[in-house]
């Protein structure tokens, strides 16, 4: 592998938004971790980690690539984005109208509020939202069934960020 | 020293902060509204986050959002920049109750300086010269007659209640002030359905010049000199200078005196401005105090040779100052580019800047946020960028700008470069013989 592959490798990983990736190409090992949620004009802060073993790299490697490793949540964005149907066009995005950390459950021993394939009801609680030491219950504007989870247990949430993808029908 | 700082503010302002913050190793937290996905402070902070839609009620001057933002992001300081939430008392209080540092003024101050009544009040005491005037409404007429003469004519009788001009005598000798006071009080009665009046003295031909002041928490105080911004329109101010063409070493010895004991008598902290009328007897009269970073601060920086955002955050963070008053070593001239029509009264030109060139070289800094493919939104003011002129002479510097702006390429919207290039070659202007009026009687 040229440092060119590299370079290409590490732009297709930051594409595809997969957090962690481990590679194993002939004598090269490369681990590429990312942070779990990028803001928009965040910095990306990549760490990327390179071990190449001393064995001499050939020329035409037969590249083995291993299932890639990420949050489960973005990988099923993804993989439902390939499979997309015209419902996908249908479904409503619920978006974080406050700032904050979202919690998916009352506390660390509760379960979530709401999980994949729930169905819900117009005014039901579906997460917390908490700033300045208040937890604020958000509850639904529409009723229908849990189709994803967009975004992480106990992260920090901006304005307008994507919650949960509901199926209305 | 603060570890990460956000910015509640954007456009150039935002930016500037950023770059200082940077110097400084210090992180950045920038906000923005939806409609500012794409501008430059979110891209050139450390972290972003967005805080609400368009509108800036929701968004710049929302204090719940930004106080989540910074509580997310672990900032341990929020510099308010000027403008939205600058010199609002209440934010102030609740970032000190957020155990968040305010770059800015204490709420006391705040609230102390925005009380116009108060403020006067608050100069008088300190020595530092205000409008002369009558306390509270003229009694009767006799009064009137005395107080009159005590100010000295010529005074404006002024409507108690009043607004629009409604009410208001312009009073130039004693003979006519009897007939001013009744025709005023019938008026305002009218209008008002108050008659009561108060007396000013009338400042003639004032120049704005403005005192740089600098506080810090041991409760020291020093000056940086004046600007002149005596060139606005509608009481905004479209261009600035300093050293001002009508100042004297004796007058900034004054001027800059007083707006010491202004800032050492209420304690302040931080950097803030003092506004004084100057008449053309080089008479100075307190107008009000800032208590924040103003628009104009750079020509102050390029004139002294100090960053005053970062004087500013190491005031804030305890460190003190060093107590020595600046004089301008230098010439400097600030121009505000607005996207607005100057040939159609002014008229706001939001929309998407198709081709952007900014003027460089000696002597030449723009503070801007703008960029070529930019779109700028309608919702907020429309300065675009600043151009700053500095040189050894008031000549150089303004023959630097003239050629900066016939460098200055923005095209797609229409802005006020050439109302600049206009009053540049000005002959009131290149003589430094202007005043508040100046505008009044300018034709592009």
């Amino acid at each position: 592998m040229d440092l060119k592959d590299i370079q290409e490798l590490i732009k297709f990983v930051a594409k595809s938004g997969a957090t962690e990736v481990d590679l194993e190409i002939d004598n090269v090992k490369i681990s590429i971790k990312s942070p779990p949620k990028k803001k928009r004009g965040e910095v990306d802060e990549i760490t990327t980690i390179i071990q190449q073993t001393p064995a001499q790299v050939v020329a035409a490697p037969q590249a083995v690539v291993p299932p890639v490793t990420s949050n489960t949540d973005t990988l099923a964005t993804s993989t439902n984005a390939d499979s997309s149907t015209s419902d996908e066009t249908d479904y409503i995005t619920i978006k974080a109208s406050m700032i904050g950390t979202f919690y998916r459950s009352l506390s660390p021993e509760d379960p979530p509020f709401v999980n994949v394939g729930d169905t819900i009801k117009e005014g039901e609680t579906l997460c917390i939202i908490e700033a300045m030491k208040l937890f604020n219950e958000i509850e639904s504007e529409v009723s229908g069934k849990i189709i994803k989870v967009l975004a992480d247990d106990s992260t920090p949430i901006e304005f307008d960020q994507p919650l949960f993808l509901v199926d209305p029908s | 020293m603060f570890k990460k700082i956000l910015i509640a503010n954007r456009g150039e302002i935002a930016l500037r902060i950023i770059r200082t913050c940077k110097e400084m190793g210090i992180k950045t937290v920038a906000v923005y509204s939806k409609a500012d996905t794409d501008s430059l402070h979110v891209r050139f902070a450390d972290e972003a986050v967005c805080i609400g839609p368009a509108a800036s009620s929701e968004s710049y001057l929302n204090i719940p959002n930004i106080i989540a933002a910074a509580e997310i992001t672990n900032s341990d300081a929020i510099h308010p920049g000027y403008g939205f939430l600058a010199e609002n008392s209440n934010f102030s209080k609740i970032c000190n109750e957020n155990h968040i540092k305010f770059i800015g003024a204490s709420p006391k101050m705040i609230d102390g300086m925005g009380d116009k009544a108060s403020a006067k009040e608050t100069m008088k005491k300190a020595g530092v010269p205000t409008i002369p005037g009558s306390v509270g409404i003229i009694p009767s007429f006799k009064e009137c007659q005395k107080i009159a003469a005590k100010i000295g004519y010529p005074i404006m009788l002024k409507a108690t209640a009043g607004g629009g001009g409604k009410g208001m005598r312009l009073v130039w000798e004693e003979a006519v002030l009897e007939d001013a006071w009744n025709s005023a009080r019938k008026e305002s009665k009218a209008a008002f359905g108050n008659n009561g009046m108060y007396m000013e003295k009338f400042i003639e031909d004032p120049r704005h010049i403005e005192i740089q002041i600098i506080g810090d928490s041991k409760g020291q105080a020093a000056h940086l000199s004046e600007r002149d911004c005596s060139i606005q329109r509608r009481h905004q101010k479209l261009a600035e200078e300093t050293p001002s063409p009508f100042m004297t070493k004796k007058l900034r010895k004054e001027m800059g005196d007083a707006a010491i004991r202004a800032a050492e008598s209420v304690k302040y902290e931080g950097v803030g401005t003092v506004e004084f009328l100057v008449d053309k007897h080089r008479d100075f009269y307190f107008m009000e105090m800032n208590t924040r970073i103003q628009v104009e601060h750079p020509i102050t920086e390029e004139v002294i040779d100090y960053d005053l955002i970062k004087e500013q955050i190491k005031v804030a963070a305890g460190i003190e100052i060093s107590g020595k008053n600046h004089e301008p070593k230098l010439h400097a001239i600030e121009c505000r580019i607005n996207a607005e029509d100057p040939e159609n009264d002014f008229r706001p030109c939001p929309g998407l800047i198709t081709n952007f060139h900014a003027p460089g070289g000696h002597g030449i800094r723009i503070d801007t946020h703008v960029y070529a493919n930019y779109m700028i939104p309608p919702f907020y003011d429309s300065m675009i960028a600043k151009v700053i002129t500095v040189a050894q002479t008031r000549e150089e510097a303004i023959g630097k700008m003239e050629r900066a702006l016939d460098e200055f390429i923005v095209e797609g919207i229409k802005t006020t470069i050439p109302f600049h290039q206009k009053l540049m070659k000005n002959e009131d202007f290149r003589k430094g013989n202007y005043t508040t009026k100046f505008m009044e009687t300018f034709e592009m």
